[in-house]
């Protein structure tokens, strides 16, 4: 397992998932778990995917899907899971 | 797994309250560089650098793009050059030619410090450092970022008192082949009492001679979310004040961790160790005093200000060292005045004196640090502040330093502009009254009496 938590923030439009989705599936991303909820008509989502069998690099990835976000005004940000696993559970 | 809130509350840290990894310094002895050959040894020295360090700043900067987390410095310390370069350097100026060689090793694999030009002279001297401590003014001129320690004493030799005058003068004359740029030499000179093997925090960062070949120190930091944390607990009693600052400290030193050993697993170096300091910048929301401030100090150098710095530090440790393996280095709260936005306010405001600052050095790491004063300050005025640091940790088995800068043609009044990391500070007012006679009595304080405390 390569688990990377992708997070989304911003204005509420439609498609964002969609978008997300769409460009994971093509880079053969597997997503196990989605929560967003949202807040005062901002966007929050967590995405914890697995990045085993992607078929690019994670920097590849990570720059792609912020890229995508600029596109629909959200901030699209991937980090490898290791950095909230460490600081939240001993 | 993972909740929303902890990774909102992770890159919440990050965002807004300015988390990140100070630094990664690759610690890397030079031993095996001695030569008797002056070139050689350059050659030499600038060889092992740049191979052992030739992919540090690529990979800091790929975990930071994995992980999310800004890593502000890659840096190299390196055994005390004093000790590599003794064979060959007969000079001063030869010792020059090393600080060079440093400087452009430096610049090759692209760190923005190099530290290490040192010498460890807390009983003794040995020519080759005398040498070293003398070259230092011209050393930290023709260079850019080498940065320089000089250990004058500790608590099982007691001070060498010969090495604080000497680093008096040799302050005073850095400060003055240096003064086009506000005196600025002063601000890469450290001088030291116990100083430690593996600090990874400049300038003081040196790779000590009990360390291995080559070690991944890691320097954390995050002042802005212990304030923040705190500001959630305004009110609470002493037991809520503490046990938040701990669980802060803990999340912060989990990330230091992490980073330690992903660039040690990625460099092929052993991970040495994590250092818990609180380490300021200039910048808004990233200061040790406004932690103090909201702590319960109208400002910082009230009374009440080294009892909150204690228990500030104290508290710090016990939460970081639980999230790391390994723990060493300073170790504590900084109290650079020129680097962080909360010391200069309340100096220019009067609120804070060099003599407060002294206070609250006994209690945290790591001593007199970045403080600006008049540029006519006598050379024995600035031994005798570097022996009454010294003496408090030699007394009371901590580490102490002293990083002063005597600004030349400012005084009292004036403000002083290092740029970057460095910041920008008020030149403070130091004692008038002389302690020549003292200073320059010659010989050694003999080590303290490691019973009867009090």
């Amino acid at each position: 397992m390569n688990k990377v938590i992708i997070t989304v923030l911003g204005k509420d439009t439609v498609g964002i998932i969609a978008k997300v989705c769409t460009y994971l599936a093509e880079k053969q991303v597997n997503i196990l778990d989605i929560t967003q909820t949202i807040v005062q008509g901002y966007f929050n989502m967590m995405m914890i995917v697995d990045m085993d069998q992607a078929n690019v690099p994670f920097e590849q990835i990570s720059g792609d899907l912020e890229k995508i976000g600029e596109g629909i005004g959200v901030r699209i940000k991937c980090q490898r899971e290791e950095i909230f696993t460490k600081m939240h559970r001993i | 797994m993972l909740n929303m809130f902890e990774v909102i509350e992770t890159n919440h840290m990050i965002e807004q309250e300015k988390l990140d990894v100070r630094t990664i310094t690759m610690g890397i002895s030079l031993l095996d560089c001695c030569d008797n050959d002056l070139a050689r040894l350059n050659e030499k020295i600038y060889n092992k650098i740049t191979s052992y360090a030739r992919d540090l700043v690529a990979t800091g900067e790929a975990i930071s793009r994995d992980f999310g987390i800004p890593i502000v410095n890659k840096r190299i310390s390196v055994t005390p050059i004093a000790l590599v370069g003794g064979c060959a350097c007969k000079t001063p100026e030869d010792f020059v030619t090393v600080a060079q060689t440093l400087d452009r090793a430096a610049k090759t694999v692209g760190v923005n410090f190099i530290g290490g030009y040192s010498a460890l002279v807390c009983k003794g001297m040995t020519p080759a450092e005398e040498h070293l401590i003398r070259s230092i003014p011209k050393a930290l001129a023709v260079t850019e970022r080498v940065c320089s320690s000089i250990n004058v004493g500790s608590t099982k030799t007691g001070l060498n008192m010969d090495a604080v005058r000497l680093m008096g003068e040799i302050v005073v004359k850095t400060a003055e082949e240096t003064k086009e740029n506000d005196s600025l030499g002063c601000a890469k000179l450290v001088v030291f009492c116990n100083a430690p093997d593996d600090n990874p925090f400049m300038a003081g960062a040196f790779h000590g001679v009990t360390e291995a070949d080559a070690i991944i120190n890691v320097g954390v930091s995050g002042p802005g979310v212990v304030k923040v944390a705190l500001e959630k607990a305004r009110g609470e009693n002493f037991e809520v004040l503490c046990e938040t600052i701990k669980r802060t400290a803990f999340k912060i030193t989990r990330v230091g961790q992490l980073v330690a050993q992903e660039a040690s697993v990625r460099l092929g170096i052993p991970f040495g160790i994590i250092d818990l300091s609180l380490a300021p910048t200039p910048a808004v929301g990233d200061s040790v005093a406004e932690i103090l401030e909201e702590i319960g100090l109208e400002r910082v150098g009230a009374p009440g200000t080294t009892a909150a710095l204690a228990m500030l530090n104290d508290q710090v440790k016990k939460g970081g060292v639980m999230a790391s393996s390994y723990v060493g280095g300073l170790s504590g709260a900084f109290i650079p005045v020129s680097e962080d936005r909360g010391m200069i306010e309340a100096v220019a405001m009067g609120a804070l004196t060099l003599e407060k600052l002294e206070a609250m050095t006994c209690v945290c790491s790591v001593g007199l640090d970045m403080i600006a004063i008049p540029g006519d300050t006598p050379a024995t005025t600035i031994a005798g502040i570097i022996a009454d640091e010294a003496a408090i940790g030699m007394i009371n088995q901590k580490t102490t330093a002293v990083r002063i800068i005597p600004v030349i043609g400012k005084t009292i009044g004036d403000t002083v502009e290092f740029g970057g990391l460095l910041g920008y500070a008020p030149v403070m007012p130091v004692n008038p009254y002389s302690c020549e006679k003292f200073v320059t009595r010659g010989g050694r304080i003999p080590a303290p009496i490691h019973s009867f405390k009090n």
